[in-house]
């Protein structure tokens, strides 16, 4: 049984009625780099609190100077598309090449785009 | 005499880092949960690398070509000037961290000291440790409120952490003649003069994570100035050196 909209949809949750106790709800880290403009999905961790979850991700995950800033986001927060649904979801789009602007002519006064 | 001293503090600073981080190196690949077992280890190299500068700089002053190599790996149990607080055995998560936050609120002041320190080298190397090791007090700091404001048995862990580990908090402010001749030559702090910050900080940790610093304010001695160190320390040696001890100039 996968949760809906959890962010591991294919992941069954280990018996939902009887709640796992003594874990730390999981969070997911996101990092923006030296030079990167937005923050990037690197992975997850538990933490107790938002706070706890800020100083793991600065151990776990900027140890080598990757970050300049943290976000931490509870998992279960995250809404997220089913795998399943890929067909109905994405596959549409494939046979819509015109939806590419290549097919203009770009007049030279534009410039570089 | 005056190189002597700075000698003596020197090895203090350095002694203090490396056995702690020693001690705190222990837990890599067997803490509680990975993000801990992780963040331990982080602390841990800190105190290692803070160990290099400190003990790098001790050899030079002192002139006989050991490098802190040498320091660390070929002096035995009476050469170690470190705090006893710092070699006491790890017990558990909980001890540990109380350990680790006692440690850590003193030595984020002394740092900040150190950093106006009249020997330049020595101020710059504060510089580079103090931002570690104000993460490490704002870390320990929040997981001895965590741990003590938290369940029946994690108070109860934490408060004997902390009846158990008190004794030794008295050593890190007596003042003895090498702290004396540092203080006049504008090295170093005079260690009392870090024991106000170091109360009120402690007070509200303690007080934030429902604990009661015992009243006695009794303190064992004798490890900063190597006259008597615990028994775990030689142990400690047994295991950190043992490679430099049965591979004499062993290296990668």
């Amino acid at each position: 049984m996968s949760a809906p909209n959890s962010a591991y949809p294919d992941t069954p949750e280990a018996q939902p009625e009887k709640p796992k106790r003594h874990e730390w709800p999981l969070w997911e880290i996101f990092i923006r780099g030296q030079h990167g403009m937005s923050h990037r999905h690197v992975g997850s961790l538990h933490a107790a609190d938002a706070e706890m979850a800020i100083k793991n991700a600065r151990d776990v995950y900027t140890r080598r100077n990757e970050g300049v800033s943290i976000w931490a986001v509870q998992a279960s927060h995250i809404a997220a598309s089913s795998p399943s649904h890929k067909g109905p979801l994405y596959e549409p789009s494939e046979s819509k090449v015109y939806r590419h602007p290549t097919f203009f002519d770009i007049p030279d006064e534009v410039g570089a785009m | 005499m005056h190189d002597n001293a700075t000698f003596e503090f020197l090895c203090r600073m350095g002694d203090n880092t490396l056995v702690l981080g020693h001690r705190v190196s222990e837990w890599c690949g067997v803490s509680p949960v990975l993000e801990e077992d992780i963040a331990l280890a982080n602390t841990a190299l800190d105190l290692i690398g803070q160990t290099q500068m400190w003990l790098g700089l001790a050899g030079d002053i002192e002139g006989k070509g050991r490098s802190a190599d040498d320091l660390a790996m070929l002096r035995d149990v009476w050469d170690f000037r470190n705090l006893l607080l710092v070699e006491q055995p790890n017990g558990d998560f909980g001890q540990t961290l109380m350990r680790q936050f006692l440690f850590d609120a003193w030595h984020v002041r002394m740092l900040q000291a150190l950093t106006g320190s009249s020997d330049k080298r020595i101020a710059e190397i504060a510089a580079k440790a103090v931002k570690e090791a104000s993460y490490h007090v704002e870390r320990s700091g929040d997981t001895v409120i965590g741990l003590g404001d938290g369940t029946a048995e994690s108070h109860g862990r934490m408060q004997a952490a902390l009846d158990l580990l008190w004794p030794y908090v008295g050593e890190m402010f007596i003042c003895d003649d090498v702290d004396e001749a540092m203080k006049s030559a504008g090295i170093a702090p005079d260690p009392n003069d870090l024991r106000a910050g170091f109360d009120s900080h402690v007070t509200q940790v303690m007080t934030d994570a429902t604990l009661l610093i015992p009243e006695d304010d009794f303190a064992h001695k004798g490890g900063k100035n190597g006259h008597r160190h615990s028994e775990h320390l030689g142990h400690m040696l047994t295991q950190m050196q043992w490679l430099q001890r049965a591979y004499p100039g062993a290296s990668w």
